[in-house]
């Protein structure tokens, strides 16, 4: 059996580094991106009403839009959203 | 002490839609493949970061073919060894002739499998332990940071790292030997 000691330790710990925060939440993000979170917020951006409607009532907005309207991809929408 | 799912548990929650456990999966394995890019083939962070959204756009949607749901972090490795050498090899697409793969990837990666695996057993540990030995070795932050974010006098912050360590070692041997066996 392998025995560490604190320096070897030490050392493994250090050598997996965090990846960037952004690139692990973009990954985080692939199912919801699946589902249409970027089309999403595309049109919110551009459409103003779309976006209000958003903020009012976003699951029957989205259903009315054609896009799932689970409640992960609704808090991904907001956040998204929230400057 | 938090009970640590299973690769196998994970990645069958991930089969059936779980967003939760996907976001749990990418946690469990975004340094992993950040580490093979950056650290075994050298990678730009630019093309580092293609390499790793594509692993897990490719992951996610292949997963249902994976046929040995435990033998989740070799398929990774893999994946991400391919695709970096896709990267690399487009990058010297003017040249002519088969690119290598840079000299040492196999050793690289055989120590970020029991690297791995020490994380692993920190994510057993009390969260307050992870916490510190995560911020202090992994992410490189001063006693004076830790201790600001973790509200604990800066003085103290060497002796709690001595005993986590001592915690994660105790953790260590209290397991089996790390396998880097590949398979997927």
């Amino acid at each position: 059996m392998r025995t560490y000691n604190e320096e070897t330790l030490a050392v493994l710990l250090r050598t997996l580094p965090a990846a960037p925060a952004a690139w692990v939440k973009a990954a985080q993000e692939i199912p919801l991106a699946r589902r249409g979170l970027d089309d999403i917020v595309e049109r919110a951006r551009a459409d103003q009403a779309f976006r209000k409607a958003l903020f009012m009532d976003a699951e029957s907005t989205l259903e009315g839009a054609g896009f799932d309207s689970d409640p992960a991809l609704l808090d991904a929408v907001r956040e998204r959203l929230t400057p | 002490m938090p009970v640590v799912e299973t690769d196998e548990q994970l990645v069958a929650r991930c089969r059936q839609g779980d967003d939760d456990a996907w976001r749990e999966l990418v946690d469990r394995f975004s340094r992993y493949v950040y580490a093979i890019a950056v650290q075994a083939f050298r990678l730009s962070e630019t093309d580092a970061e293609d390499v790793f959204q594509e692993v897990f756009a490719r992951a996610y949607q292949n997963l249902p073919k994976l046929r040995d749901d435990s033998a989740i972090r070799p398929w990774l490795a893999q994946l991400t060894r391919r695709l970096c050498l896709d990267t690399i090899r487009a990058g010297a697409r003017e040249q002519p002739g088969e690119i290598p793969e840079p000299m040492g990837v196999d050793d690289t990666i055989e120590a970020l499998d029991e690297s791995l695996y020490v994380h692993e057993a920190l994510a057993t540990l009390p969260s307050n332990c992870r916490e510190i030995l995560d911020r202090f070795f992994a992410r490189d932050e001063s006693y004076r940071n830790i201790g600001d974010a973790l509200d604990l006098p800066a003085g103290t912050i060497a002796s709690r790292i001595s005993r986590c360590l001592v915690k994660l070692r105790t953790e260590l041997e209290g397991r089996n030997p790390v396998s880097t066996e590949s398979g997927g």
